[in-house]
């Protein structure tokens, strides 16, 4: 094991487990600070309407109505280069949950009753609500290579499916929550649970109109964020800095959980027609028709669209292929990045579809997939290259000794006629690791080491510490190469006012990216060393040699320099009285390269798995058609406890990548993208391998009741 | 307005409010237990747990009338013990602490489980924590800390 890899007291453990970390809504006005005022959204109650009057009641002194008209700067939140979502709504409501107003005062209870009495008249606008009417597309991409037509005009069969994945909801444990406090020099203080301290930075200086000099943004202690807290915050952001502007006082908003379940982004659902050629018992062609429900907004739909895109076929290599790829506008919640990021619905897609043509052609699953694995060398499917080495069939190979697969899909193969029915199934998955394209390069991120005169080192860089261990890895990387004590490196949350931008926390990039930016600066500044002066390293992004460079236009090239890799297998029972299903056991080996400290990516493999599995098994939300999202409480969408998935095991393969600091890559998103598709077939085993076909997700009680009747109704029994 | 009185981390106290107000809420601000969190307001999450009499009990759904005389214990006291030690340590040792907010309740979840049962099977502890969300770790390391430190012999 590489030394770094060798786990330690997390540098935010202290504070956390004392329950004194400060999170955005522990702020406290002591003794004569101004108080902070709380604001609340008056959100849209209809899916498309014109607004054509707020009535408001009397407001106490003290209390105020903040909306479109007090936006100094522009009324649109910039997110990356999108920039069409309203801070207030313009003159059409476009989602439920779109922010009116928002109510500002002194007292919550006050601000809530003041909001309660508010009347919007609106005139009704036709939403549209489903995916399958919807043709606004936000992006398109077509691309492909070789002649798909051709291959399956030419084939023995086609097989083709249709698979529908639903709205995944993040459910960090702290809801969004944002404040902005105006200070004395006339800047703006802007601070809350984020993910991207200088996104949000971009959209409160373009919301108020100002320059970047007079906003600062500091990441507050964050609980959790899982892409949840990528852009979502720059809306929130940019409401209480447009109503703390107006008040000259700091304004709070944070979301209790029903507004957070179903106002805030989701995981895009989607509806992917796969189709495949066969001609003599193999694959000739694949043709990927992939949908995201962008929701309301574009937000970032885009980029979500552009990785389900280039991860298309999966972990595997066709003659030919075609890949459409669409997101598309609804008038519902919008959806935006979430672990996985756009990863997970087409995995879904390919691994069910894998499985599918296996049996069609009477073959195993697992072997059947050997045959069309990516290896070095291979064409990705936008024909850049799969530069390193792909560990796949030895990680098959791990997981089958970590959980006996071949036995027991032969033993579950046979006929089961019991109450309990067992099934195994596995899938695999790839994650590209950073950006898509060349956005590293291209916004030439960077970061700063600052040695004090006493030999402290201080990380300036602007990645959130969200739970997945960046306050402790970088340090780590720093640490390592000065050849000094951790104590003695430290990285404190981001503050845009004081730190290089180092680029989103997002894409998996964090440790594999800017770490490997961290190493090099240890590096220099190891070099240049002198006891006792304050010295400052600065290094930024340079795109490796080997890269292929992407062009977005022609989508053609390198994607992502390199790929994470994950084969997870998953064993479940399915109760043939109730439907319920249980989750046996759950392994998963991933490659994600060199750990930088084993227990937290131990720690990132074991959650991200275990989103995954409540992503296929539990976590059902959907809209009524009104568009109202119909669950919006912990009882009414539920989470995985501690006590569902008891046998949960994650094992690392390392294929070490030379341009991350010690061979690592990216870790936070691989973990979750497969985890569906191989709970999908062990359920389809379970239920009798040939008849059924699961191409839904979440998979209900009620999906597995019908397919038991199904199978009742074709056994020729009378149907209950 | 009522006055109600109970003990919070050892020490009486006497408080005046209505009755009806959450002790969630008072927790946090008028004693200034910012440990205590809010993540769903509805009993279904245990970021805001404590203890009432040595039970474990979802702050948010728990009226200040039904406190009076009983006896509350958040984190700010439950971290001066050396139970607290051991729990710390072994959660340390797991990297069982992610994003840390439903720690605090995570920690009381535990110690309450551990008084109950000393020497708690794994099946045991997951029961015992299934009130109390975590998205971030999968659970398999707070199972593994709180296993570490029932071997520490102090419940």
């Amino acid at each position: 094991m590489n030394t770094i890899s060798r786990s330690v007291v997390k540098k935010d453990h202290e504070p956390k487990i004392r329950g004194e970390s400060v999170f955005v809504n522990d702020y406290t006005a002591a003794g004569d600070a101004r108080p902070i005022l709380t604001g609340k959204l008056l959100h849209a109650s209809v899916a498309r309407a014109k607004v054509l009057s707020v009535e408001l009641p009397e407001l106490p002194e003290g209390y105020c109505y903040v909306d479109a008209r007090d936006v100094p700067g522009s009324n649109h939140v910039l997110m990356i280069t999108w920039n069409d979502l309203p801070v207030f709504c313009d003159e059409t409501v476009e989602y439920i949950g779109e922010a009116i107003g928002m109510v500002v005062g002194p007292d919550d209870q006050e601000v809530s009753r003041i909001l309660g009495e508010i009347k919007v008249n609106y005139e009704p606008l036709d939403p549209v609500l489903d995916l399958r009417e919807a043709t606004e597309a936000v992006r398109e991409r077509d691309f492909g290579y070789g002649d798909p037509e051709k291959a399956f005009a030419e084939a023995d069969s086609v097989i083709e499916e249709e698979f529908e994945t639903g709205y995944q909801e993040h459910a960090y444990l702290e809801p969004q929550g944002f404040m902005a406090e105006p200070e004395e020099d006339g800047k703006m203080f802007v601070h809350g649970s984020c993910q991207c301290a200088y996104s949000v930075q971009d959209a409160v200086v373009s919301v108020l109109g100002c320059k970047y000099r007079d906003v600062h943004v500091l990441q507050d202690v964050t609980g959790g964020g899982f892409g949840g807290k990528e852009a979502f915050p720059s809306l929130l952001a940019s409401q209480v800095a447009v109503a703390a502007q107006k008040m000259k006082a700091p304004v709070r908003c944070v979301y209790d959980r029903k507004e957070d379940l179903a106002y805030s982004f989701k995981r895009h659902p989607s509806l992917c027609r796969y189709k495949m050629a066969l001609k003599d018992g193999k694959v000739t062609a694949v043709d990927c028709d992939i949908r995201l429900n962008a929701g309301a907004y574009c937000t970032l739909s885009g980029l979500v669209l552009d990785r389900a895109a280039a991860t298309a076929a999966g972990v595997y290599s066709f003659p030919n292929l075609h890949v459409h790829a669409a997101a598309l506008k609804t008038n519902t919640v919008p959806n935006d990045a979430y672990r996985g990021f756009g990863g997970p619905q087409v995995i879904f897609a390919m691994e069910r579809l894998m499985d599918h043509a296996a049996k069609t052609l009477g073959a195993d699953e697992v072997a059947f997939r050997r045959q069309y694995l990516v290896k070095q060398g291979d064409r990705t499917v936008t024909e850049g290259r799969h530069h390193f080495p792909v560990p796949l069939p030895e990680m098959i190979d791990m997981l089958d000794a970590a959980c006996g697969y071949w036995e027991k899909h032969a033993a579950y193969a046979k006929p089961q006629n019991g109450r309990f029915r067992r099934g195994i199934g596995m899938a695999l998955a790839r994650h590209g690791d950073g950006l898509t394209g060349t956005t590293e390069r291209d916004l030439g991120f960077s970061i700063r080491l600052r040695k004090h005169p006493d030999g402290r080192v201080e990380v300036l860089a602007a990645n959130a510490e969200i739970g997945q261990g960046t306050r402790t890895t970088f340090p780590k990387i720093v640490a390592h190469e000065l050849g000094i004590p951790l104590e003695k490196v430290s990285y404190q949350h981001p503050d845009t006012g004081r730190v290089e931008n180092s680029g989103p926390t997002s894409a998996s990039r964090s440790l594999m990216i800017v770490g490997e930016l961290l190493r090099r600066a240890a590096i220099r500044l190891r070099e240049q060393w002198a006891d006792g002066e304050e010295q400052e390293v600065r290094e930024s992004y340079t795109e490796p040699d080997f890269v292929i460079s992407f062009d977005l236009d022609k989508f053609r090239g390198d994607a992502f320099p390199t790929d994470s890799w994950s084969a997870c297998a998953v064993e479940a029972e399915v109760d043939s009285f109730t439907g319920n299903t249980e989750i046996l056991s759950a392994v998963g080996v991933f490659d994600v390269g060199t750990p930088v400290d084993e227990n937290i990516v131990i720690g990132q493999m074991e959650g991200g798995f275990l989103q995954g599995l409540g992503y296929a098994s539990m976590e059902q939300m959907a809209y009524d058609g009104t568009g109202r999202i119909r669950n919006n409480s912990f009882s009414d969408y539920l989470i995985p406890t501690a006590a569902d998935v008891p046998k949960l095991k994650t094992l690392l393969h390392v294929e070490e990548y030379p341009d991350g600091p010690y061979g690592a890559k990216g870790a936070g998103e691989m973990p979750l993208v497969g985890a569906a598709a191989a709970y999908a077939a062990a359920v389809e085993q379970a239920l009798g391998t040939d008849k059924h076909r699961l191409n839904r997700l979440p998979i209900t009680v009620e999906d597995v009741m019908k397919e038991l009747y199904r199978e009742e109704e074709s056994d020729g029994h009378d149907s209950i | 307005m009522d006055t109600i009185r109970f003990e919070l981390n050892t020490r009486p106290v006497s408080w005046e409010g209505q009755a009806s107000a959450r002790l969630l809420d008072t927790l946090r601000r008028d004693f200034s237990c910012l440990s205590v969190k809010c993540g769903c307001g509805e009993g279904e999450c245990g970021a805001c747990a404590v203890l009432v009499d040595g039970r474990l009990i979802n702050s948010c759904c728990v009226a200040m009338g039904a406190v009076d005389g009983k006896a509350i214990l958040t984190l700010e006291g439950f971290r001066e013990t050396p139970q607290f030690a051991a729990l710390n340590r072994a959660f340390a040792d797991f990297s069982a602490v992610q994003c840390g907010f439903c720690t605090p309740g995570m920690v009381l979840a535990a110690h309450a489980l551990l008084t109950a049962r000393p020497d708690p099977s794994e099946a045991e502890i997951r029961e015992g924590l299934s009130g109390n969300l975590c998205r971030c770790t999968g659970y398999n390391a707070i199972v593994n800390a709180v296993k570490a430190a029932a071997k520490e012999g102090l419940w």
